[in-house]
């Protein structure tokens, strides 16, 4: 596994914004099988209509998945931050990541490999009262888990649990012989470990480079 | 308020004139520099047609026979004159009909605006007549695209299209405007757009990466330089040269680098790629040095990827981040404009020569002239070739006409045997490579450089795909001169069939009308030339003619294009038959 210490550091936007130069499967004359690993993409966008569509066509023409997508308004008033969350090669992220940062709405595209972020998602889990109240499996569940009930009636229980895609499907699994009637789990959300947020720093890069070029 | 007009939000302006959205976008081209407009009237666009209806002396429309021809001819305006194209179709249909356009506009990076027709917002989302998702079905292929629903959105929008369509990449824009905004009343209010905060025309310039570029070129024992339109693009003409004539490294062209420099400069040694020039393809993996200037690394340049510029370090000059190591790794990435960054280069570099590699390049040359030149231009056959043709006409041009091309064998033996001394003389579609783009886009060319000779090569396939535009030809009088080299074959395709697939000629022969009588029926003087003795009298009668003219030669039925790189093999593998 390639592991490089800190990807992303505010460069120039004539840098593409994370060093994947190093890597192998993008050097030539080096014929080594491109490694697909799991990337974060975080996106920020103008809120327009229309752009998630934009955003999601560069996937599709490069064919790859997404394995789970979020969408909603960022720190920044006005602007929207999408994380993207696939699996795929370095070269191919990076080719991806400039293509979608072309979108004329797109401000900034930064990706992430696992250890450089803090993320996490959600899930929910519907189960009949009578089953919990049948024992106490799954009350031990939900505490082992570290997950809550959110809502109880006579006839359901939702439960809730936070925490990455392994966590929440390993509850699932064992909830289910008492009988899950629901489950959906959210996309990612993610943090990363800069301490800076890294749009404002980018905002902030932009105005004095407008000024350099004028 | 809602999220598109934010986006179009502008401080309250101070002087205005009320007037309806259509007037609006008349005011609004009129303020861009627009004096032509390509276009098809149609029910959602009425408003505008008739708004344009007033302003007839400033604002020139061409009325062509289907918008795919209003968008090609749109190109070939916007090639020679450096300016934006501007065209006009209606909702549903006529918008669709653009599609092949937009997608040939956005691989050669034409900056087009393209204004459709909508219908009333009321009635949108409910598949009302002649109602299409323009802003969806266009968005692949645009640098960017909008609808307008509100008659005030209206100049912000336009101002927004023309400054995204022309900087940095260009490339194609659509603005797609309900009836209702064309008609309601709007205070009207222009300001030019001068930047987007999330859009980056061009990176500031790193001086760092152009150190590094030359450094390499001064240590560089056999240099190639790669020209790609992104010189004629950013009018650096005379900064390529500049650099080309400093260091002394030999140049080749990409199909759309083509005409960036004169055909007759020591150092301009031909054109890259899969029927490019014997010497550019087969040096590229013996050169030390790939400069890369404003082109993108095409697969019709490079061949397989692997087996390509293997010895050789590689600088890339380009405007577009995400070209940057896209099919090319670039071990030195110089990002800007190259009409900024080629002379900060040309300046840190000392002046050098290559005469030993050059002379490699003359050895290949006249290889490849004596293989293949000269049984092209002076065949000792019966049947008359597309190379003996094409150099006819362009000798007789003084080889200095606007060359455009349709798409085919004739293309490429246009971009081989036409001779060019100025830039902006060639029009042709190189990444969509759209068959019936030639007429029209001529038509546009001549429009935009009356004080040229446009002449277009086309083939007897391509030309039946856009022949209507003959109609426009001859109603808007555009003294264009068209070739059409018939071989009753479509040629590249039965080329590859012979090459690749056997000699099995599946589909690929015609059974033509007869081109003379429909020149006729659209009132267009033609000629029609099967035997060699009258081919030079025919020319000089179609340079000549004062109005359009059609030459139509018979050529050799299986007429080959060669060198070739087969498609997927190394450039170090070119066929020299």
């Amino acid at each position: 596994m390639y592991k490089f210490s800190h990807a992303i550091s505010i460069r120039p936007i004539t840098q593409v914004n994370f060093i994947l130069m190093s890597f192998n499967s993008i050097k030539r004359n080096k014929m080594t099988i491109p490694l697909k690993e799991e990337f974060t993409l975080s996106i920020y966008s103008e809120n327009h209509v229309g752009l998630l569509n934009q955003i999601t066509t560069v996937f599709t023409r490069r064919h790859i998945n997404i394995e789970s997508l979020t969408t909603s308004e960022s720190a920044i008033s006005g602007i929207h931050k999408f994380t993207v969350v696939v699996f795929a090669t370095a070269d191919n992220i990076e080719k991806l990541a400039k293509q979608i940062e072309k979108r004329i709405d797109v401000l900034k595209v930064f990706v992430f490999r696992a250890d450089e972020i803090i993320h996490q998602e959600i899930a929910l889990y519907k189960v009949s009262t009578g089953s919990l109240l049948g024992g106490n499996e799954i009350e031990m569940l939900v505490r082992q888990y570290g997950a809550r009930i959110l809502e109880i009636t006579p006839e359901y229980t939702v439960i809730e649990k936070t925490g990455h895609k392994n966590e929440t499907q390993e509850l699932f699994e064992k909830l289910e012989p008492y009988g899950v009637s629901q489950f959906v789990r959210s996309g990612r959300i993610a943090i990363t470990k800069n301490k800076k947020e890294l749009l404002e720093t980018y905002l902030k890069k932009l105005e004095t480079d407008e000024v350099q070029l004028n | 308020m809602e999220p598109q007009s934010q986006l179009l939000m502008k401080e309250k302006p101070t002087e205005t004139t009320r007037m309806s959205g259509s007037e609006a976008v008349m005011q609004s081209l009129l303020r861009e520099g627009t004096s032509i407009i390509f276009g098809y009237p149609g029910g959602a666009i009425m408003p505008i047609y008739d708004a344009l209806h007033n302003h007839q002396e400033e604002l020139h429309h061409v009325l062509t026979r289907h918008e795919q021809g209003a968008l090609h001819a749109a190109e070939g305006y916007a090639k020679v004159t450096g300016k934006v194209g501007v065209c006009f179709a209606t909702s549903g249909p006529g918008a669709t009909n653009t599609v092949t356009g937009l997608a040939n506009a956005m691989m050669d990076s034409t900056p087009i605006v393209l204004i459709t027709g909508q219908v009333v917002s009321s009635l949108l989302g409910t598949d009302a007549f002649q109602e299409t998702d323009v802003v969806g079905v266009t968005q692949p292929v645009t640098k960017w695209n909008y609808q307008v629903r509100r008659a005030e959105d209206i100049p912000a929008a336009i101002a927004r299209a023309f400054y995204i369509a022309r900087s940095g990449r260009p490339g194609p824009v659509v603005i797609d405007i309900t009836k209702d905004a064309q008609v309601n009343e709007l205070d009207f209010n222009y300001e030019p757009v001068k930047s987007i905060r999330s859009y980056k025309p061009e990176s500031p310039i790193d001086f760092h990466q152009i150190e590094e570029a030359a450094r390499l070129i001064n240590l560089s024992k056999k240099p190639l330089a790669l020209v790609g339109q992104g010189v004629i693009m950013g009018n650096a003409e005379k900064e390529l040269l500049d650099f080309i004539e400093k260091s002394g490294v030999p140049a080749a062209w990409t199909l759309l680098g083509l005409s960036a420099m004169p055909s007759d400069h020591p150092l301009n040694v031909g054109m890259l790629g899969m029927h490019g020039n014997y010497g550019p393809n087969v040096k590229t993996n013996e050169a030390d040095l790939i400069i890369a200037i404003g082109m993108r690394f095409d697969d019709r340049v490079t061949g397989d990827l692997s087996k390509y510029a293997t010895n050789a370090k590689v600088i890339h000059l380009e405007i577009d981040p995400a070209e940057i190591n896209k099919n090319v790794h670039a071990d030195v990435p110089v990002l800007g404009n190259v009409k900024k960054t080629l002379p900060i280069l040309t300046d840190k570099i000392t002046k050098n020569e290559h005469n030993e590699w050059l002379k490699e390049f003359k050895a290949c040359e006249r290889i490849e002239h004596d293989r293949i030149i000269e049984k092209e231009i002076r065949p000792l056959d019966k049947g008359m070739t597309m190379g003996e043709v094409i150099s006819k006409v362009s000798a007789a041009f003084n080889d200095d006409a606007i060359m455009v091309t349709d798409v085919g064998q004739h293309q490429m033996m246009g971009a081989r045997y036409f001779k060019f001394k100025q830039t902006r003389s060639v029009v042709t579609s190189g990444g969509l490579g759209t068959m019936g783009f030639g007429v029209p886009a001529a038509m546009g060319a001549k429009l935009g450089r009356p004080d040229r000779q446009v002449c277009v090569f086309v083939g007897d396939g391509g030309f039946q795909m856009t022949i209507q535009e003959l109609g426009t030809i001859f109603q808007t009088r555009i003294p264009v001169k068209i070739v059409l080299l018939n071989n009753n074959f479509l040629g590249m395709v039965r080329q590859w069939q012979e090459l690749f697939f056997d000699k099995r000629y599946a589909s690929t022969e015609l059974i033509n009308p007869d081109f003379q009588t429909i020149a006729k029926g659209y009132f267009v003087p033609s000629l029609r030339i099967t035997e060699r003795d009258n081919l030079d009298d025919a020319i000089k009668q179609m340079v000549d003619a004062e109005g359009p003219f059609l030459l139509e030669v018979v050529v050799e039925k299986e007429g080959n294009v060669f060198p070739m790189v087969p498609a997927g093999a190394s450039v170090s593998d070119i066929r020299l038959e």
